[in-house]
C-alpha cells in the first residue's frame, strides 16, 4: 500500500489534535508515515501509532527552534525523499502552510491549503475546500507531482487505529537557506488553561456588544461552564478588549466546532469567514435585524448582558 | 544607495460582492467589482514607514492580474507609492499559487530588490503562501507575517505572533516580508496623492518580457485543477425568539436538546 507522509504539529511531543485527524485522513489514501521535527520528537510515537502511524520519523536539532521555517521544510523534503510518498498532508496553520508551500515547489507539484475534508480518487486525493467566505464548496486535485494539502483542524474525527509506529531516526543535512531568518527571541503564549480555539468542540465569542474588556468576563463564565474557547470579533480586539490570537474571521483564526455561540457580534463577512462551517450556530443579538441571524440554529433577540449570564446560570444547574 | 522596495499588490473581487465562479472554475471577475485587496494595503503602508525612515528608497507596487488590475496599482500609488508593474498576458487566466509566484519572481527581479513586502493573504485565495514561495523561488530569506517590521543597515527585523509563541525575527537584505493586519492602519491616499498617482509611471509586461513560456503558466501549467465548484446550500433557517426574559433559559433548553449540556 502507498505511504502518506503526515507532518506533525507537536508542543515537546505532545500531539495536538488536528494531527490525528491528519492521520484519519491520510488512512483512506494509504498508510501513514509521520515526519516529528525539534525537542520532544521521539516522545510523539505512542500518540502517532495509537492513531495509525506504522512508522514515525523523527529528527531533532536546534536549527528547527532557532531559524524560521526552512530547516523544517529541508526535513519534510528530506522524508519526501526516503519514503516516496503518494501524498503530503501538513495541518493548515500559518506556519503548516509555508511548510507546505515551499516542498511543493522544491518537489515541482502542486499545492492545496485548507481542506476541509479528503477522499482518495480515480487520480489523486480529491480535497475539499470551502471558499467565498464558505459560501462554496470546491473539489480540487493536484495534477501534477505528488499531492501536497493541508487541512484544516476539525476536518475529521479522531479515530484510534493501532499501528506499529516504528521510530526511525532521519538522515537531515540543512541547506545553505536555512540559516536565513533568525529567532532571536521567543515568548509563548500564556496558558488560559482553556481549550485551544481552532480545536474546541464549543467556542463561545463576543463582539462590540460586549462593551469592555471588563465585561469579557461574562463571555469567559459561559465559555467555562460549557467547557469552551473563547473567541472575539476584530471590533473587540481592535477595541484592546481581547487578544488578537483569540480574534475569530478572515484575518484570524478559522473554527468549525460542535457549536458556534456569538454574542454581541453583527455578522459582517469576515466574521462569517472564520465560523460559517460550525456544525451548529448559536446567536445572541438585541437587534433582530442584525446578519448573524441567518446562519443561525437558534437566536435570542436580546440584551446579551441579561441573556449570557441566564445560560451560564442554568448551564451551571444542569450540571448539579 | 537607494533601498529598492517591490509590493507585490493582488486585486481581488469585493468581498462584500456576490462572489462567485465562472464556467471554467476561475473566479468570475466580470460581475462583481474588483479592488486592491484590503490586506495588501498593510503592505502598501509598512512600505510607505520605512522608505520614510531610510536616507533613499524607492517603492515599486507591482500586480499580476487582468486589465482592471490597474485599479489596485493606482490605488498603492495615491498612497505614495513611487511607480508600478502590471503584468498582464491572457495566458495568465487560470494561474494557481505555483504559477503566479513564478510570475512574480521573474518581474521581481528583472525590477531589482532589496526587500519585497506582502500581504498576509488575498482576500480571496486566502492561502497565505505566496510570500513563502517567493522566498524559496528568489532564494532570499522569509521573515512573514509580521505585526512589526523595521528595516535598519541593511537587517529587516520583526514580531511574527504564532499559534504558540510571539516570535522575534531578524534577516539581512534582500528578504521577502509578509505584513499582518495588526502592523498598523493604512493611511487613505490624499486628494494630492491621488493627483500625483495619475502621473506615475505604469509599466506594463507580458511573458514575454519576462523569458516565460504559455505553458508554465495559466490553466494548462497549473499544479492544481478545481473539479467542481458548487454554492453551499443556505442553512436551513433556525429558530429565533425574542428574549421576554426567559431568552437564556430557552437557550439552555435548546443545547441540552442538542446534547451540549
Ligand atoms: C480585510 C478585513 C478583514 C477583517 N477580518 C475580520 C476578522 O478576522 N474577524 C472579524 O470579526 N472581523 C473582521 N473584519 C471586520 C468586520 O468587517 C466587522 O467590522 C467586524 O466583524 C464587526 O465586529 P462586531 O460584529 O463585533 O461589531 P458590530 O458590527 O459593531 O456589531 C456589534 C453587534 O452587537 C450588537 N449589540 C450591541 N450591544 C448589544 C447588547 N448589549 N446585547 C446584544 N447585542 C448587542 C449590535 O446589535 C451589533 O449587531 C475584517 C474587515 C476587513 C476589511
Ligand atoms: C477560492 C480560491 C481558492 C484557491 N485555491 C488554490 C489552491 O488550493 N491552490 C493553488 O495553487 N491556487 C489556488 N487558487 C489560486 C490562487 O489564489 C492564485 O494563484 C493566487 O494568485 C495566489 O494565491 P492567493 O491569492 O491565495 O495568495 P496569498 O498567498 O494568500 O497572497 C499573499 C500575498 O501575495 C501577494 N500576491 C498574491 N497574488 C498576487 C498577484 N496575483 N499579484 C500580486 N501579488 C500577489 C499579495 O501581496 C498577497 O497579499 C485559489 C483561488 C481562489 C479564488
Amino acid at each position: 500500500m502507498a505511504e502518506v507522509l503526515v507532518y506533525v504539529d507537536h508542543v515537546d511531543g505532545a500531539v495536538r489534535k488536528p494531527t490525528l485527524e491528519l492521520l484519519t485522513l491520510a488512512r483512506r489514501i494509504g498508510e501513514p508515515v509521520a515526519v516529528a521535527l525539534g525537542s520532544g520528537a521521539e516522545n510523539t510515537a505512542a500518540a502517532l501509532a495509537e492513531h495509525g502511524a506504522v512508522k514515525v520519523l523523527t529528527h531533532d536539532a536546534s536549527e528547527y527552534a532557532d531559524y524560521l521555517v526552512v530547516p523544517k521544510v529541508d526535513a519534510l523534503q528530506a522524508a519526501y525523499e526516503q519514503v516516496s510518498p503518494a501524498a503530503v498532508l501538513v495541518p493548515s496553520s500559518a506556519e503548516g502552510k509555508e511548510i507546505a508551500a515551499r516542498l511543493a515547489l522544491r518537489i515541482g507539484s502542486g499545492i492545496i491549503t485548507d481542506a476541509v475534508d479528503l477522499e482518495a480518487g480515480d487520480s489523486g486525493p480529491v480535497a475539499t475546500q470551502s471558499v467565498f467566505a464558505a459560501s462554496f464548496t470546491t473539489k480540487s486535485r493536484i495534477a501534477k507531482g505528488t499531492p501536497v494539502i493541508t487541512v484544516k483542524p476539525n476536518s475529521a474525527a479522531v479515530e484510534p487505529a493501532a499501528a506499529a509506529g516504528a521510530v526511525e531516526a532521519l538522515a537531515v543535512s540543512f541547506s545553505d537557506k536555512a540559516t536565513g531568518t533568525k529567532v532571536t527571541g521567543r515568548t509563548p503564549r500564556e496558558s488560559t488553561g482553556r481549550p485551544e480555539l481552532t480545536e474546541a468542540a464549543i467556542v463561545v465569542s463576543g463582539g462590540r456588544g460586549v462593551s469592555s474588556a471588563e465585561n469579557f468576563s461574562i463571555i469567559e463564565a459561559l465559555a467555562d461552564s460549557l467547557g469552551a474557547a473563547v473567541g472575539a470579533s476584530r471590533a473587540a480586539v481592535d477595541a484592546g478588549w481581547y487578544p488578537h490570537s483569540n480574534q475569530v474571521g478572515q484575518t484570524g483564526k478559522s473554527v468549525s466546532p460542535q457549536l458556534y455561540i456569538a454574542s454581541g457580534i453583527s455578522g459582517a463577512i469576515q466574521h462569517r469567514a472564520g465560523m460559517q462551517t460550525s456544525k451548529t450556530i448559536v446567536a445572541i443579538n438585541k437587534d433582530a435585524e442584525a446578519p448573524i441571524f441567518d446562519l443561525v440554529d437558534y437566536g435570542v433577540v436580546g440584551d446579551l448582558f441579561d441573556v449570557v449570564p441566564q445560560l451560564t446560570e442554568e448551564v451551571e444547574a444542569r450540571k448539579g | 544607495m537607494s533601498l529598492r522596495i517591490v509590493v507585490t499588490v493582488k486585486y481581488v473581487p469585493d468581498a462584500t460582492g456576490d462572489r462567485h465562479f465562472a464556467d471554467d472554475l476561475t473566479v468570475d471577475r466580470d460581475d462583481v467589482d474588483g479592488l486592491l485587496s484590503e490586506l495588501d494595503e498593510y503592505a502598501v503602508e509598512q512600505a510607505l514607514q520605512i522608505a520614510e525612515d531610510a536616507d533613499d528608497a524607492e517603492i515599486t507596487v507591482l500586480t499580476v492580474g487582468p486589465e482592471d488590475a490597474k485599479d489596485a496599482l493606482r490605488k498603492a500609488l495615491s498612497m505614495g507609492a513611487d511607480k508600478a508593474i502590471h503584468v498582464e498576458d491572457d495566458d495568465l487566466h487560470g494561474t494557481d499559487a505555483i504559477g503566479t509566484s513564478l510570475v512574480l519572481a521573474k518581474a521581481i527581479e528583472k525590477a531589482g530588490f532589496d526587500l519585497v513586502i506582502s500581504g498576509m493573504a488575498s482576500t480571496d485565495g486566502t492561502m497565505g503562501v505566496v510570500p513563502a514561495l517567493l522566498s524559496e523561488r528568489l532564494g532570499v530569506p522569509q521573515v512573514t507575517l509580521l505585526s512589526e517590521v523595521s528595516v535598519e543597515d541593511g537587517t529587516v527585523k520583526g514580531r511574527r505572533d504564532g499559534d504558540a509563541a510571539s516570535e522575534q525575527l531578524e534577516a539581512s537584505l534582500p528578504a521577502v516580508v509578509s505584513v499582518t493586519d495588526q502592523s498598523g492602519e493604512a493611511r487613505y491616499p490624499s486628494f494630492k496623492g491621488i493627483m500625483a498617482a495619475k502621473k506615475k509611471p505604469v509599466e506594463s509586461w507580458d511573458l514575454s518580457d519576462l523569458d516565460l513560456e504559455a505553458e508554465q503558466v495559466g490553466l494548462d501549467g497549473a499544479h492544481t485543477v478545481v473539479d467542481s465548484a458548487a454554492e453551499r446550500p443556505a442553512r436551513t433557517a433556525g429558530t429565533i425568539v425574542k428574549d421576554e426574559g426567559e431568552g437564556g433559559k430557552q437557550l439552555a433548553e435548546f443545547l441540552a436538546g442538542q446534547k451540549f449540556i
